[in-house]
């Protein structure tokens, strides 16, 4: 038996790994032109919407929909991915590479994390630019920008878990289990101002966290102490990461 | 990326792959039941089976895509268990209908499979280049992969399989479905790395006649078991009733029933143009039935003994079930 490698130098080969395929992710599944349109096209929808029906100043709905476009984004492509390389016939090879499934589900997370930080840069700008909305800690949004698309994006990729080569079935249970999370995460209402059955369910949305970091990133009132969202963010995504590898695993060892 | 190049050390005292009590059930289902078998440094291995012998599953066990049921597996000198990525960097793997990214170009896909082996730049460009120029895609390296056909797929994915120059290379169906101009460019460029770089293969095929062209030693699986394994010589040589000589009378002339009747050990069926009688001593037929067309006064054009094909072998054991006694195999 050759000898064990240390384990700095097996971290360091799959970090590599991961990197790799986050490119291979972002120059397959992120850089095509429907999936652009679609990062860019829902916050200005949102900004539309909520214009139309909203009542109170127009900069207040700047961190709500600047959350939800980071949520949306994030966790719209991981889902896929995993069905798309089935349906393709490149899973197995993938698969049957150096990088270890670990890496491969890291590498995927980068690749939604990436596209949802970048694209939450547009209805922040809409938001800084057209309405009087002012960045107050712009470490606290950043916290809440990064923190909350790695978490988002690990959600993605534990909903691509199922042993499916067909995308829109995929699709259908992502948004079965993303619509819900909207509602009860203070994106349209402060936690504040939720009734109680709402605070109740709101701290079991990891976008509650990031929309409450956002919110004081825009010189909100905070809901949650920052370490509790620090660390609820940090919890969720280990959360989902370690699921997705257990289902991820049971999938392929079921060889479906 | 920047280059990381950390080489796990190749244990040569070890056979290529090793499997050890190989077992695959799903359920009640046992798809592949307790094989044993080793391949050597440098041996192209062939493993034949018919549809839903378990040859897929074996592969994709060796491969690490699933774990097996029981038993060990060693590939590279490594436990492929409890080593699986270090394994993985010395394998080369194009799987049974897998397919290319469509939307990278040619050299796009076969860097990517570089970069997943952690093959430092200049080493993943020379041997990218290296590849595509021998399977002939150096002049469509900027195509993207859905603009292929089936058959420059096929060689993009073993250009993709060889780029990280694996110790061992696991080929699922290689030319399955292919045009014969690319099966035949796919055979020799595997035997030629065989003969020049010494990378071991381990083959499963529907084709026999490849696996008879190209394999040191075949092993044949049947209802998840292993039937059979030896070189192809000597597989012919186990299945002596398949001996038999080929007849054909000038003119097409038909001879009477009790001319070709050699008793009950042997079997003669009509070819198109002709006959064929199996039996186990060839030579004693010939030349019984030389001194046969004498005497009933017919005028033999051709006569000639010949050996089992592989895919006689094959047929042998898959349809009856057949197991080669322990001494007739070589494993």
């Amino acid at each position: 038996m050759p000898e064990n490698r240390p384990y700095t130098e097996t971290f360091l080969w799959q970090g590599r790994a991961a990197l790799v395929v986050a490119k291979k992710n972002v120059m397959i599944y992120y850089l095509k032109p429907p999936v652009i349109t679609f990062g860019v096209i829902f916050p200005l929808f949102f900004y539309l919407a909520f214009a139309a029906g909203h009542a109170g100043p127009v900069e207040a709905m700047v961190p709500g929909i600047t959350s939800m476009a980071l949520f949306f984004t994030a966790s719209a492509v991981g889902p896929l991915v995993t069905p798309w390389e089935r349906q393709a016939k490149t899973y197995e090879r993938l698969v049957t590479s150096p990088a270890s499934l670990s890496a491969i589900l890291t590498g995927d997370v980068l690749a939604g994390m990436l596209f949802g930080a970048l694209l939450s840069v547009l209805p922040l700008a809409i938001g800084l630019s057209a309405t009087d909305a002012r960045i107050v800690s712009a470490p606290q949004l950043l916290i809440g920008v990064v923190l909350g698309a790695v978490a988002f994006s690990a959600l993605g990729v534990l909903l691509s878990a199922p042993a499916s080569d067909t995308p829109s079935q995929v699709m259908m249970l992502s948004n079965l289990v993303r619509l819900p999370v909207i509602f009860v995460s203070g994106v349209f209402i402060p936690l504040a101002q939720m009734p109680a059955w709402g605070r109740w369910l709101a701290p079991l949305s990891p976008l509650s966290y990031s929309a409450d970091l956002v919110r004081v990133g825009f010189g909100e009132t905070r809901y949650f102490p920052l370490w509790v969202d620090v660390a609820a963010l940090v919890g969720f995504t280990v959360a989902f990461l370690w699921s997705a590898h257990l289902l991820h695993r049971r999938t392929r060892d079921r060889a479906l | 990326m920047p280059g990381i190049t950390f080489e796990p050390k190749l244990n040569a005292a070890a056979p290529s792959i090793e499997a050890r009590g190989l077992t695959r059930r799903y359920g009640d289902l046992v798809a592949v039941d307790q094989i044993d078998f080793a391949v050597g440094h440098g041996e192209i291995f062939g493993f034949l089976g018919p549809n839903g012998a378990g040859k897929s599953t074996t592969v994709r066990m060796l491969t690490g895509y699933i774990p097996p049921t029981a038993g060990a597996i060693t590939v590279a000198g490594y436990d492929l268990l409890s080593h699986p990525s270090a394994a993985r960097r010395h394998l080369g793997v194009v799987p049974e209908e897998a397919n290319v990214y469509a939307d990278l170009t040619v050299r796009q896909n076969v860097m990517l499979m570089a970069e997943l082996h952690g093959l430092p730049k200049e080493r993943r460009t020379q041997n990218a280049g290296r590849l595509l120029e021998q399977f002939g895609l150096a002049e469509r390296a900027g195509q993207k992969g859905r603009q292929l056909s089936k058959g420059l797929r096929q060689r993009l994915m073993l250009c993709m399989a060889l780029v990280s120059d694996p110790d061992v290379l696991f080929l699922d169906e290689p030319t399955s479905g292919l045009d014969v101009a690319s099966s035949r460019l796919i055979r020799e460029v595997i035997a030629r790395m065989n003969r020049e770089q010494g990378i071991t293969v381990f083959l499963t095929t529907h084709n026999i006649d490849e696996a008879d062209e190209l394999c040191h030693r075949v092993a044949i699986i049947d209802k998840g078991r292993i039937a059979a394994i030896d070189t192809p010589q000597a597989l012919r040589q186990t299945v002596q009733s398949r001996r038999s000589v080929e007849v054909r009378f000038a003119g097409g002339s038909v001879p009477p029933a009790e001319m070709l009747d050699f008793g009950a050990r042997t079997e003669t069926v009509r070819l198109a143009h002709g006959y064929r009688v199996f039996g186990a001593e060839p030579g004693h037929i010939a030349q019984e039935l030389a001194n046969r067309a004498t005497s009933h006064g017919f005028r033999i054009e051709h006569l000639y003994t010949l050996e089992p094909s592989l895919e006689e072998v094959f047929v042998h054991i898959t349809s009856k079930g057949a197991t080669v006694p322990a001494g007739e195999t070589n494993a």
